[in-house]
């Protein structure tokens, strides 16, 4: 469940965001101080140093991913929480319990502030949610026309489950591929906003950090869990083509089986997208031994972004390095890598 | 996903496959004409379900692969001028030109913007009464109505710095490019309802009698297409050769009336060269004397060289029906969708494109069962 954190904006004295801000002198103070420090206050932070020192015994999961959404509000969320939840899930796939994220602003010059603190509260939120502490950071302001209102990056780190063996190298014939939701949500739903493509749905990005569904789930299956990955840019077909490549299995989903909301689906039809191909948060895809996969599926769907979770194929010995889907009429087809990004058609 | 899901129908599938392979005596080469169509038999492994005896060749009607390397080259040229938004529909901005494509030109810095409809160029215009606005309007009889719409409404709102690239092309007339051929494969014809829905079917009672050919217009569902196949085998097992409607569920035999009429009222017949075909006579729409001031041909006086299409690339080979996309020496390794040496590579409804995507190695039953 989202938490809703009302705390007012400070008054900044700016209604937008100046080069003044990215200065380093006074004006960089005063947003830290209100913007940053007392909204993320914790203890490594508010040292105000160059950087975070910390204690972490074990092993480490290390990752980082830079935020260019457009719309940067979109129904759902915002790119703050994008950020936070991107990075997290990263290091969530690789078996990790994320613990600390650096947090880098790159702003455009005349950006409105009261978005700025709305951004803010979303970090603050996801954080919270997630339970990871930002710890260091970054702000730079960029003159109007060399960015495009708010870019963020984060890092993050965090310890790796001990019974978690996440490698491409344990996925053998016979495993089960696993899609924990609804395919193309997030992509849809942030392409009905842009700009010259309006169209009505009640889409929801389904943006959340994954790392608490997770941890249970390492908990309970430990090493039976061979591999995670979200499927964000490029899609699940981008995942299971690298996995396929990788691992030189066959891999073999079947149409049928892969959850899709009717409005996605209606607006990749509409569009001329392919939904194997969209972009997803808050999702992702699972090659578990077939022991353990109806548990799996069991635990995961009592979560609450795992309710459509689902069995979408297996791991087979044909067609080496390929991803083959069954469709729904009982055809098959070789499924691709994306060239480029996905245009919609003409007609 | 109601209208969609019934013609998706497994059983259904099943059941027009059966009777396709029983009625199925001879060997028939039919060829669908739209890029739409090839697209959904790829992509639901309607090929490799078919009889051996039926060999499906994938028409011209793919508007982004048949428009050609000169009209690209206009493009481009109109789109690095100083004070112009140039316009385009997605997957045109892909398409090599001469030396480049869209997509590269944008990156360097022109203003080209990816729109789904051209009624969007003429607000864009409105908004920026200091530049002038130009609408890539390519596309079959399909598109041409909300292209001809822009204009209409561009003039009636007084606004002149729009203008339109006219690079429409027509089917009928690509036909009967085919059909009259020495090389002609084509048994049949699988029309596109899309187009149909537009025009209706009375250009194609005269192709049909004069070529002695069966031509069912047919929908893009995997049911549709079984069932068009299925209509046009039962002619040519008989000794046919009818127009028939598959799709009737769009098409009226006269077509959607006003869309024709908005048609006409901005566009007219002329020559137009189509890639890897040639020029090929009244087979495309250009802007009337009417609306001069909307042709950008006109009004930019684009007066470019005829550009030489790629010698690699046998695009035009594939579009008749006379060669597949994995006949070809550079399919997958010079050509691919990332630097395709045709525009069939390019298209999402190119027939090469199609192949690499959705199948992988070569012949007939090339796809995994």
């Amino acid at each position: 469940m989202k938490m809703h954190l009302e705390c007012p904006m400070p008054k900044f004295g700016f209604d937008v965001i100046t080069l003044g801000h990215g200065s380093g002198g006074l004006l960089t103070h005063q947003l830290l101080k209100s913007g940053v420090f007392d909204v993320f206050n914790n203890e490594m932070l508010n040292q105000q140093h160059d950087g975070a020192s910390f204690e972490l015994n074990g092993k480490v999961a290390f990752s980082t991913d830079s935020y260019v959404i457009t719309p940067i509000f979109f129904p759902g969320g915002n790119i703050g929480e994008l950020a936070v939840n991107g990075t997290v899930n990263d290091l969530a796939m690789c078996g990790a319990m994320p613990q600390y994220l650096s947090l880098s602003f790159i702003i455009e010059e005349g950006f409105s502030m009261q978005e700025f603190w709305q951004v803010l509260m979303g970090i603050k939120e996801a954080a919270q949610f997630a339970g990871v502490k930002i710890v260091t950071g970054d702000t730079k302001v960029v003159e109007k026309g060399k960015g495009d209102q708010l870019f963020i990056n984060t890092s993050g780190i965090g310890l790796i489950h001990p019974r978690a063996i996440i490698h491409h190298i344990r996925i053998q014939s016979g495993d089960q591929i696993i899609l924990s939701g609804n395919l193309a949500t997030h992509g849809i739903a942030i392409m009905s906003k842009r700009k010259g493509l309006e169209f009505e749905t009640d889409l929801e990005s389904d943006t959340a950090p994954l790392n608490h569904i997770i941890y249970h789930l390492l908990e309970t299956f430990g090493e039976q869990i061979h591999f995670l990955r979200d499927p964000t840019r490029g899609g699940i077909a981008s995942v299971l083509n690298e996995v396929a490549e990788l691992t030189q299995l066959g891999y073999h989903i079947n149409q049928k089986l892969i959850p899709l909301d009717e409005q996605v689906e209606g607006a990749c039809e509409m569009l001329g997208l392919d939904p194997l191909y969209v972009a997803n948060e808050g999702l992702f895809v699972a090659i578990v031994a077939k022991e353990i996969a109806a548990d799996f599926i069991e635990l995961l769907s009592k979560d609450n972004n795992g309710k459509n979770a689902a069995i979408i194929g297996e791991v087979v010995t044909d067609h080496p390095g390929k991803l083959v889907m069954k469709s729904r009429i009982g055809g098959h087809r070789v499924v691709n890598y994306l060239t480029g990004e996905q245009l919609p058609r003409i007609c | 996903m109601k209208f969609l899901t019934e013609y998706r129908d497994p059983e259904l599938v099943q059941e027009y496959l059966k009777k396709i392979h029983r009625i199925t005596t001879r060997p028939w080469t039919l060829m669908e004409i739209c890029g739409g169509q090839t697209h959904s038999l790829v992509k639901n492994g309607i090929l490799d379900m078919l009889p051996e005896k039926i060999t499906m060749v994938h028409g011209p009607g793919c508007p982004v692969c048949v428009t050609s390397l000169s009209v690209i080259d206009e493009a481009i040229y109109l789109a690095e001028q100083s004070g112009v938004i140039f316009c385009s529909f997605g997957d045109m901005l892909r398409v090599p030109g001469s030396t480049k494509s869209l997509l590269e030109v944008k990156a360097a810095g022109a203003d080209i913007r990816i729109l789904y409809s051209p009624l969007e160029a003429v607000e864009l215009a409105k908004a920026n009464p200091d530049k002038e606005v130009v609408f890539f309007a390519v596309g079959f009889e399909t598109t041409a109505p909300a292209n001809a719409l822009s204009v209409v409404h561009a003039a009636k709102s007084g606004v002149f710095n729009y203008s339109i690239l006219a690079s429409h092309v027509l089917v009928p007339p690509a036909m009967e490019a085919i059909l009259s051929d020495d090389e002609n494969v084509i048994d049949a014809f699988l029309a596109a309802g899309h187009v149909c829905t537009i025009m209706g079917m009375e250009e194609y009672y005269p192709v049909a009698e004069k070529y002695k050919i069966p031509i069912v217009i047919t929908g893009f569902e995997p049911v549709d297409l079984l069932q068009g196949i299925l209509m046009a085998v039962q002619q040519l097992e008989k000794g046919e050769f009818k127009v028939e409607n598959q799709y009737t569920r769009y098409v009226q035999r006269e077509g959607n009336i006003v869309a024709m009429k908005t048609i006409f009222e901005v566009f007219e017949k002329g020559d137009r060269i189509w890639r890897g075909i040639g020029s090929i006579p009244n087979s495309g729409y250009e802007v009337n004397d009417q609306y001069k001031l909307y042709n950008a041909r006109l009004k930019f006086n684009l007066n470019l060289p005829v550009a030489e299409e790629n010698a690699a690339c046998i695009s035009g080979d594939i579009m008749k029906g006379l060669k597949k996309p994995k006949q070809c020496p550079n399919f997958g390794t010079a050509c691919k969708p990332e630097h395709p040496l045709g525009a069939p590579m390019v298209s999402s409804e190119g027939a090469c494109a199609a192949y690499y995507h959705y199948s992988s190695s070569t012949g007939r039953k090339e796809v995994i069962t």
